[in-house]
């Protein structure tokens, strides 16, 4: 029965409810402090760097854990990228992400996050987000349709 | 480059870190996928029979967080400066640029660097190279 609970989203409700807290306690819902960081040639604050160095830390020694194992604890299936290219779509869909990063000083988890606050602000980040993310699912929808008719 | 010192917060940031790492720790092992923030909700916009309601119970546990935090811990800082027009551009840049990305901060950011992935690698230099560009040119050269 435990396990049946936890296969429907009782243990990634509690990760979801984990790792906000820890993007608040980190900073990252902060978005001056964002910018502060990203502000290299200003008054730099370099707390975000602590918050990366902490992550890695413990995430090195999880993935390679993972990386070994065939299925999760649960019993179900390991899906890790398998993907190694390094393409136009990664690196260009990653220096659009970062312009509208250091616009705003919101990435995803923060401004979800900052929504459940109920920040106006991010009301309408994530409005737009998710408008962004519909526009990509539109066009990776026709690219789909003028491959197969072509 | 001067250090803002009255912002510094290495203990809070390295400690928040340390839960992000974990979380995504426990994410993979229990989950066993990436714990990419714009990948869960961007799966959600184009949902597959079984897929969802895993997706959505993380993301109602994120925006549950703000309630947890501020029981044990209290208010904590927000300091936004970004007018409605940036919002708007910068939420749709984000979004679009993520999923064609396959990954944002958290994803790439500290799942893909922590796995030693190439491409992660690449997509964080890139996003940090516009980041820290987009911040020099909003405050030094427009500002």
């Amino acid at each position: 029965m435990k396990k049946h609970i936890l296969e429907h989203g009782l243990s990634e409700f509690l990760i979801g409810l984990l790792f906000g807290f820890g993007l608040i306690l980190s900073g990252m819902t902060d978005p001056g402090k964002v910018i502060g960081f990203l502000d290299l040639f200003g008054n730099w604050d370099p707390s975000l760097a602590f918050v990366m160095g902490g992550a890695i830390a413990v995430g090195f020694f999880a993935f390679r854990v993972a990386k070994d194992r065939t299925q999760n604890v649960l019993g179900g299936a390991m899906r890790l990228p398998t993907s190694k290219d390094i393409d136009q779509r990664l690196v260009i869909g990653s220096l659009v992400f970062g312009a509208g990063w250091g616009l705003a000083g919101f990435c995803p988890g923060p401004a979800l996050v900052s929504l459940g606050a109920g920040q106006d602000k991010a009301v309408v980040f994530v409005i737009a987000m998710v408008l962004g993310m519909l526009a990509f699912e539109w066009l990776e929808g026709r690219r789909a349709k003028t491959a197969a008719a072509g | 480059m001067t250090i803002d010192w009255s912002h510094f917060t290495p203990w809070a940031s390295l400690a928040g870190g340390i839960l992000l790492g974990l979380a995504s720790a426990l994410f993979v092992l229990v989950n066993g996928r990436i714990l990419g923030i714009s990948g869960i909700l961007g799966g959600l916009l184009k949902p597959k029979v079984g897929d969802v309601a895993w997706r959505a119970a993380f993301i109602v546990g994120l925006l549950a967080a703000p309630l947890l935090y501020a029981a044990l811990r209290g208010p904590w800082d927000v300091r936004i400066e970004a007018g409605w027009g940036t919002v708007v551009a910068a939420g749709l840049l984000v979004g679009i640029g993520t999923r064609y990305a396959s990954g944002c901060t958290s994803g790439h950011g500290v799942c893909g660097l922590s796995r030693l992935s190439p491409r992660s690698l690449v997509a964080t230099l890139a996003f940090m190279g516009t980041g820290f560009g987009t911040v020099f040119v909003v405050k030094h050269l427009l500002g």
